[in-house]
This record gives C-alpha cells, sequence and structure tokens, in this order.
C-alpha cells in the first residue's frame, strides 16, 4: 500500500524536487567555471599596452590592438547589412502579409537558416563573396557572410517586438488617415524600436563570437597593419585565440596571449549580453 | 503617385526583403552542389558516404566520408545523452518548482551560456576539460570524443532548456488545476500531466540542440582530437565532418578534387542539419495544436 501513502508521496516528490535543483546547480556551476577559468587566466595578461598595442614578433608579443578593431569593424559591417534586411522582412511578416502559406514557407525560412552551421555559411561565403564577386578574403565578405548567420535573430527579435505593440495605436493611427507605412514608419517602429534593439545588440554579441564563418571570408592571424579599406583581411578576436592556441609556434609565449584575448573576447560578448538583458527588462516594465 | 500605389509599391519591396531568407538558404544549397556535386559523381555516391578512409591528401586520395560522419554522429549523440537529463530536470524545476521572482533572474544567466563564443568553449574543452580526462582515464591524449561530447552537451544546454521550460510553461494550466484537485501531488502532476503534454514541445527543443551540436564547428575543431580514422570509441581522438571542413578548406587548391570532396561534405551536413531543422518545426506544430486544442 506504499504508492497510496500520502506521506511517501511527499517524501518521493521532496527527493526529486532536490535532485532536479541539483542539475540546475550543476548548469550554473558550469557556467562559473567557465568564467573563472578565462578570468583567472586572462587578467594577469591584460594590460592597457595588451589592448591598445600591434602585435609584434609573429604574434609572441604586443597586443591586440589589430583584432579588436577587425571584430569591431565586422561587427559594424554586419549589423549594417542585416539590421534593414531583418527589420523589413519582420514588418512585411506581421503588418503586410496575410496570415497564410506565403508567412509560412518565410517562417520556414527563417527557422531553417538559423539551423545552418555556421561552417557551411563560411562555404556559401567563400563561394559567393569571395570568389564570384570577387571581394577576396576581406572585411567585405566577412560583414556579408556574418550578415546572413545572424539575420534569423535580427528578425525574430523585430517580429516579436512588432507584434507586442497594441493595435489600438494602429488602429488611432489609421482612423487619423494615416496609410499603412505611415502607421508602420511613423507608430509602429517607434513603439518597438527598443525590442528591435535587444535583437541587433544579441546578433552584435554572436558577430563578436562566430569564428567559423569568417575563417575563410574574412581572418587573418597576423598583420603588421590596420585594415584601411574594407577589401583588406582583418585579424579578429575569436580567430586569433583559435590560431594562437593551434598553430602558434611558440606556445610559451602564445598561450598567454590566446587566453588574454579570451578574456577581452568573454568580458565584451557578456557585457553585450548584458545590456541586452537590461533593455528587455526596461522594456517590458515600460509596457505594463 | 496617389497613395494607393504607392503602399502596394512599399508592400512588395517589403515582399522582396521578407523572402532574403529563403533566397539565402537556396543560395547556400546551390553554391553546395556548385562546388561539391562533381565529387559524387568521381567517386560514386555510394564510395564517398561509406567509404571508410578519408585521406584526402594521399596519392592516390581516398575521399570516403563514413569515419567523419560516424565522427559527428557520436559526438552528438554524446552531447545529448549528456545535455537531455540536465537540461530537462533543470528546465522542470526552473518552470515548474522554483518560485517566479528568483526564476526571472535565473532565466537570463542560463541564456549567458549560450552567448559565450565557441571559440571560448573549444579553449576550455582543450586547456581545462582534455587534460582532466587524459589524467582520469590515464589516456595519450584529452582530446577525444568524449571531450567533444561533453564542451557540445554544455553547449546545447541553454537551447534545450530555454525551449523545453517555453514547453512546459505553456501548457494551459487548467491541466494541472485538474490534476492537483483529483488530489495529485505536484510531482505527480507534473510526471503524468505536465512533461505528456509538453513531450512534442520537448522533442522539438531536443532537435534543434542536436541540430546545434552536430553543426558546431569550433569546439570540435579544437578538442574532438582531429584524428580521421573510424571512431573505434568514445575516448579516442575523432573528426567531426565541420571540423574537417574548417581545417582542411585553407589548404586546399580551389576546384580540386579534396575542394569538391570538402563541399560535398557540407552537403551531406547540411542535409542532416535541415532533417533536424524540419522535425523540429513538425513537431513544434503538433505541440502548439495539442495545447491550443484545436
Amino acid at each position: 500500500m506504499k504508492e497510496t501513502n500520502i506521506d511517501y508521496r511527499h517524501l518521493k516528490q521532496k527527493v526529486i524536487f532536490s535532485l532536479l535543483g541539483i542539475t540546475l546547480c550543476v548548469v550554473l556551476l558550469i557556467l562559473a567555471v567557465i568564467i573563472y577559468f578565462v578570468v583567472k587566466r586572462g587578467i594577469g595578461v591584460i594590460s592597457w599596452e595588451f589592448i591598445t598595442a600591434m602585435p609584434q614578433n609573429g604574434m609572441t608579443e604586443g597586443g591586440i590592438w589589430p583584432a579588436l578593431l577587425g571584430t569591431f569593424y565586422l561587427v559594424i559591417g554586419a549589423i549594417i547589412f542585416s539590421t534593414p534586411l531583418g527589420v523589413f522582412a519582420a514588418i512585411y511578416m506581421t503588418e503586410y502579409a496575410k496570415k497564410g502559406r506565403l508567412v509560412s514557407i518565410i517562417r520556414i525560412g527563417v527557422n531553417n537558416l538559423a539551423g545552418v552551421p555556421s561552417v557551411v555559411f563560411g562555404l556559401f561565403g567563400l563561394g559567393i563573396f569571395v570568389k564570384l564577386l570577387g571581394f577576396g578574403v576581406s572585411l567585405l565578405s566577412g560583414s556579408l557572410t556574418l550578415a546572413i548567420v545572424i539575420l534569423p535573430t535580427i528578425i525574430r527579435a523585430s517580429e516579436e517586438a512588432i507584434i507586442t505593440v497594441p493595435d489600438e495605436y494602429r488602429n488611432a493611427s489609421l482612423a487619423l488617415g494615416a496609410t499603412n507605412w505611415q502607421t508602420v514608419k511613423n507608430v509602429v517602429l517607434s513603439n518597438a524600436m527598443p525590442g528591435i534593439l535587444t535583437g541587433v545588440i544579441l546578433g552584435i554579441g554572436r558577430v563578436a563570437g562566430e569564428t567559423a564563418p569568417i575563417i575563410f571570408t574574412a581572418a587573418t592571424f597576423f598583420t603588421m597593419r590596420l585594415p584601411s579599406s574594407v577589401f583588406d583581411e582583418v585579424m579578429v578576436l575569436p580567430y586569433n585565440i583559435y590560431a594562437l592556441v593551434t598553430a602558434g609556434t611558440f606556445p610559451s609565449k602564445q598561450i598567454p596571449i590566446a587566453y588574454g584575448t579570451a578574456f577581452v573576447l568573454l568580458l565584451l560578448v557578456l557585457l553585450i549580453n548584458l545590456v541586452a538583458v537590461g533593455l528587455r527588462l526596461k522594456f517590458s516594465q515600460n509596457k505594463r | 503617385m496617389d497613395w494607393k500605389t504607392k503602399e502596394k509599391i512599399i508592400k512588395y519591396i517589403l515582399l522582396i526583403f521578407a523572402m532574403s531568407s529563403i533566397m539565402f538558404l537556396i543560395g547556400i544549397v546551390i553554391v553546395l552542389f556548385r562546388e561539391g556535386l562533381p565529387i559524387f559523381y568521381k567517386i560514386g555516391i555510394i564510395d564517398f558516404l561509406f567509404g571508410q578512409e578519408w585521406y584526402p591528401t594521399y596519392d592516390p586520395a581516398s575521399f570516403g566520408i563514413l569515419p567523419l560522419i560516424s565522427a559527428s554522429v557520436l559526438v552528438t549523440l554524446g552531447a545529448m545523452i549528456f545535455a537531455v537529463p540536465i537540461g530537462l530536470s533543470t528546465s522542470v524545476f526552473i518552470s515548474y518548482i522554483m518560485p517566479k521572482s528568483i526564476k526571472n533572474f535565473i532565466k537570463p544567466i542560463i541564456e549567458l551560456l549560450a552567448g559565450i563564443p565557441s571559440v571560448i568553449y573549444g579553449l576550455f574543452g582543450m586547456k581545462i576539460l582534455g587534460p582532466f580526462l587524459k589524467d582520469i582515464f590515464g589516456l595519450p591524449t584529452g582530446l577525444t570524443a568524449l571531450t567533444a561530447s561533453i564542451m557540445l552537451g554544455i553547449m546545447a544546454l541553454p537551447t534545450i532548456i530555454s525551449l523545453s521550460e517555453d514547453a512546459i510553461t505553456s501548457v494551459p494550466k487548467k491541466f494541472r488545476d485538474a490534476s492537483l484537485a483529483l488530489g495529485g501531488t505536484r510531482w505527480e502532476t507534473i510526471s503524468k500531466v505536465i512533461l505528456p503534454t509538453a513531450s512534442s514541445g520537448i522533442v522539438t527543443s531536443i532537435m534543434l540542440g542536436m541540430g546545434r551540436a552536430m553543426g558546431e564547428t569550433m569546439t570540435v575543431l579544437m578538442v574532438a582530437g582531429g584524428a580521421s580514422a573510424m571512431p573505434e570509441g568514445i575516448l579516442k581522438p575523432v573528426r567531426p565532418m565541420t571540423a574537417t571542413i574548417a581545417a582542411e578548406m585553407g589548404e586546399t587548391p580551389v576546384g580540386s578534387n579534396h575542394y569538391q570532396a570538402l563541399f560535398g561534405i557540407a552537403i551531406v551536413l547540411f542535409i542532416i542539419t535541415l532533417s533536424f531543422n524540419i522535425i523540429a518545426d513538425l513537431t513544434r506544430k503538433r505541440f502548439y495544436k495539442k495545447v491550443s486544442g484545436k
């Protein structure tokens, strides 16, 4: 009669709930351990010079300034291309299209684009931007490739933001005689802006850390000069980490630089994510 | 121009933007097939897919990708064995047991796991987990299928947790209330009512987690060890498909057999991840039908 005993059933629940709680702690612990590892190994390397100086002697000394700048340029480039594309796509799906086959096909396209392996994006960039359009291994090719990588993120975030704009706003604008486009432009977009911005910031975080799409399209391990045009190869933080730990010829000098670079990258990405989370929280409070 | 014409033009311009994702997807397929299809003719589709030797730079070269496919499957399954139980129980805990105020605080923290760049997971796997496993099992190298599986499992966790959590919380409240009113404990309600209802949503999260693990590149490139022989066990170095492409594409002449074979691998990889995504889409639809009661 054990199965029906209420004390037994409550005890069982207590045990199981504790076990479930432990798994959550394991997940949080994993996160903490990874961050601790990068901070502990990396923070000692960090100095003002490490951030702002050029690398020297084949990446065995000096700083990571070109990689930091390269990552910054790639992020800007990717955002410039993918933000208008993503926002306009989202506007079409939420404000113009009738619910039906076309929208569900577009949505399948977005979902599947989001699931394409990052290295496959790299091959696509290689085939189209580097070879076919002749941009070469360059900032431009890398930005375009990364823009496609984050397009689904931006479309989804924009869609979500636009949907949450109350219909009364639209109706008020339409009742005043505004056209659909005027309503979207003047009323919907300005109200959806914080949500769209959150999506763009999450996209920035993703671009800053992506490596596989840029190996064949933009990245180089070591240059002595800063990029001066969009057709230049660039050094980037994540590729630099990879190259330093796997292909470095002086591990004793290069591994610490890799840790320092990892620290800078992690700090950047975590800050970016924090801003996005903060913005989302503020946004959802304003709504209420 | 009157406003009606203008509205129409705007609508079609926006439609072109909206079609961009599909156009890029089609573009990817075209590029992959244009560059990679010739290898299927040259080698023969069976010998390419089921050949057991990948020696692309030998003379004569052999382009059998079964070892690479097996390695990808091995590390992906390994990752799921690790990530599914932990991810699921975490999502149950977050959605039904934890107070809501803490939940709003914990969820963004777990999403941080998704924000960490893959190259940093790779670095962690190479320098911490790898040496740790090497010492425990007394291995010649710590970079093995097991190391890759654990790292991929960690990386799949945020996907599985947050999507399962969404699925569990979208089970209608009346289901829970009915079970509690019949005298079920909270755990009985979760295990016998909530989880079965949310099952297709949970399957979606697992499929997407698997897709992510299978397509992950930098981490496996750094921690899987890179041996291109047929995988002999979980404690041996392996070379998944993504790692092969990333490692070898830079050194191969454009248009060579090796180059085409790498695109051929990408075709196989693309088809596999695409099917995961399609299955995920289908189960997601089924789930929404179920919870909306239509």
